[in-house]
């Protein structure tokens, strides 16, 4: 912003070029998304025509009514809002409490807790080990399973940290001659102003959330415990479009959607609540991810 | 802080004896004990899901089956560490841990070279602009983005479409179902869904660049390319090496969500790492003694990369995580 005339000839042509790069980059990003969206809304037996490039051709609402109309799919979709909505609270508030008592540095034995912490960075147990305490621990086939085992990550304990740190002493020291204790310290003080940190954690939890589908694969046989990223994961990977078909037989509309077009509506109904949320939070985990990097 | 250590001498002059130092201790850790509570909250999580997976480890050295505790698992010594060694998938599964890697290791650069080109837009809306949309991608799952590409290289598929226009091809080609276009797929998709978010640490490094720089090279007549060698790659020189370390010792991790999802029985040959592999013979074989071992192995070498590129990086440009 500091030169805003006279710009040279050849400065002319790279400001020109680097425009056009970008601008390419964002057609490549948004192009698969913007096929996938626009074949979910085309009539399935239509669309496997192919040669749908631009807009729908033939424009239908039939795929997302079937997705919607389908007691697997919204089962599914039910039990990610439940396991995100639970497992983002539990996450943010047991790893900030954590991370508050941490970053106080009069914690005796403080030093021992961070490098116990930070030796679990360094030697991961591996998925074997891993595996076989949950088993040991009974939260296999149990919904507790998509929560406990992400409850703490130090990773994230080290940005909280880092925020805490950075927190005016005397908001603390006010609130302690009033007589709080550090419960309400944490809870009335140190929270209220740390929502940069916590919206960005929260972001990149709710993420993990909302997109893993490993834990329902390896602990959970239950399909009523099935996670939409699990289910669509059997459609897509396991190419197995038998479970779509089989979830389709219960809807009524079979005559114009193919188990190809309502996948693409699955996907699209997935991925929406994270597209949407996350343009809100842009300006959060930025401010998050530089916290992390310093000290990372 | 302090506030307790000074209110709290005044009463213990009312006691004759002056407190000893371990009692003084005693006296902090009791004010402190809600704060000690939350810690030690977090210290037996670590403990429960951190440090007895570590212990767990030790059936790599044993013969573990489910009847038996860890304890009571006779050992094996190095018997399944032998075995994996010797095991006619170790050849292809090392390939293809390290190939698949090592290419998005060359790559490293092009997220570095994607932030200093962005930061050279002038129009800030537009600059924020490409940021939202380049993010977007690392938002949607690898199951989504496996949905994505399932359609696009289907037979039926835009890229068959347009090849087949162009007569580069005759017939369809099933992507997903041959070895040798596996690791072009993995590479490009993870390219496409991951530079513009790896690229967020090198722009908020040169965020912090400060504009009197750019203002200086510019009075002495340097250009935009000039500019980008001589003030931002400089200024942003730690951040790259630490991530370089990073990247380096990870060389054995392969994204697992992704290849899970492309991965399938008839491009295994180019498609089965050393995480899948775990995964196979550990939880659908069963055999945990042996995929432990194999978890182990990575995990050493991992921690060995880890180790050689933070001294090298250290000798060379004074830049280390630890």
């Amino acid at each position: 912003m500091f030169i805003t005339s006279r710009r040279t000839k050849g400065e002319v042509v790279f400001d020109l070029l680097n425009n056009l790069g970008m601008l390419l980059i964002c057609f490549v990003t948004l192009y698969p998304i913007w096929y996938v969206l626009i074949n979910s809304f085309n009539d399935g037996k239509d669309a496997m025509l192919g040669g749908i490039y631009w807009f729908p051709r033939v424009f239908s609402l039939e795929n997302y009514k079937a997705v919607f109309n389908n007691v697997g799919i919204m089962t599914a979709m039910w039990l990610t809002v439940a396991k995100t909505v639970v497992g983002v609270v539990a996450h943010v508030f047991f790893t900030a409490m954590v991370a508050y008592a941490f970053s106080r540095r009069e914690l005796i034995f403080g030093k021992t807790y961070i490098l116990l912490g930070t030796i679990t960075m360094i030697f991961p147990g591996g998925l074997i080990p891993t595996y076989l305490l949950i088993r040991n621990l009974h939260l296999l086939d149990n919904f507790l399973v998509y929560i406990i085992p992400v409850l703490f990550s130090f990773f994230d304990l080290i940005i909280f940290m880092t925020f805490f740190r950075e927190i005016p002493d005397g908001l603390e020291e006010a609130a302690r001659i009033d007589g709080a204790n550090d419960w309400t310290i944490f809870l009335k003080v140190v929270l209220p102003v740390s929502l940069p940190v916590l919206a960005t954690i929260a972001l990149f939890h709710g993420v993990y959330q909302w997109n893993d589908y490993f834990a329902g694969i390896i602990y959970v046989n239950k399909e009523s415990l099935q996670p939409i990223q699990t289910f669509l994961y059997r459609v897509v990977a396991q190419s197995s479009s038998n479970i779509m078909t089989t979830a389709l037989q219960g809807s009524a509309v079979t005559k114009t959607v193919t188990s190809q077009s309502v996948k693409l509506a699955t996907m699209v109904v997935t991925t929406l609540p994270i597209v949407f949320a996350y343009p809100f939070l842009q300006r959060f985990f930025v401010k998050g991810m530089m916290i992390g990097s310093i000290k990372g | 802080m302090d506030m307790q250590q000074t209110t709290q001498p005044a009463a213990m002059t009312q006691k004759e004896t002056p407190p000893s130092e371990r009692r003084k201790w005693l006296k902090k850790l009791y004010t402190q004990r809600h704060i000690q509570i939350m810690a030690l909250l977090g210290i037996a999580w670590m403990i429960i899901f951190n440090y007895v997976p570590m212990y767990g480890i030790i059936i790599a050295f044993k013969d573990y089956d489910i009847i038996r505790t860890i304890s009571e698992a006779p050992w094996a010594g190095l018997t399944h560490f032998k075995e994996f060694l010797s095991d006619e998938n170790f050849g292809y599964v090392m390939k293809n841990t390290l190939g698949i890697s090592l290419i998005k290791l060359l790559l490293f650069p092009l997220p570095i070279i994607f932030a200093i080109f962005l930061n050279e837009v002038r129009s800030l809306r537009f600059k924020k602009a490409i940021q939202t949309i380049s993010y977007l991608p690392h938002f949607l799952s690898w199951v989504v983005l496996g949905g994505i590409l399932a359609t696009w290289l289907a037979d039926v598929g835009i890229i068959n479409h347009i090849l087949m226009a162009l007569h580069v091809i005759d017939q369809p080609i099933s992507y997903l179902a041959e070895p040798k276009y596996f690791w072009t797929i993995v590479i490009t998709s993870d390219l496409w869904k991951e530079l513009g978010w790896s690229a967020i640490i090198y722009l908020a490094a040169i965020t912090s660049i400060s504009p009197e720089m750019y203002e200086a090279a510019t009075i002495d007549g340097a250009g935009r390319f000039q500019q980008m060698w001589y003030v931002t790659l400089p200024a942003i020189k730690g951040t790259i090496s630490i991530l370089f370390i990073l990247a380096v010792s990870g060389v054995l991790n392969s994204n697992f969500d992704q290849i899970l999802v492309l991965r399938n029985s008839l491009n295994d040959s180019a498609s089965n790492v050393i995480d899948y592999y775990v995964y196979y013979t550990g939880i659908s074989q069963g055999r945990f003694s042996y995929s432990a071992a194999v978890g182990l192995f990575k995990s050493v070498i991992a921690l060995v990369l880890l180790l050689i590129a933070n001294q090298v990086s250290k000798k060379l440009n004074d830049t280390s995580l630890f």
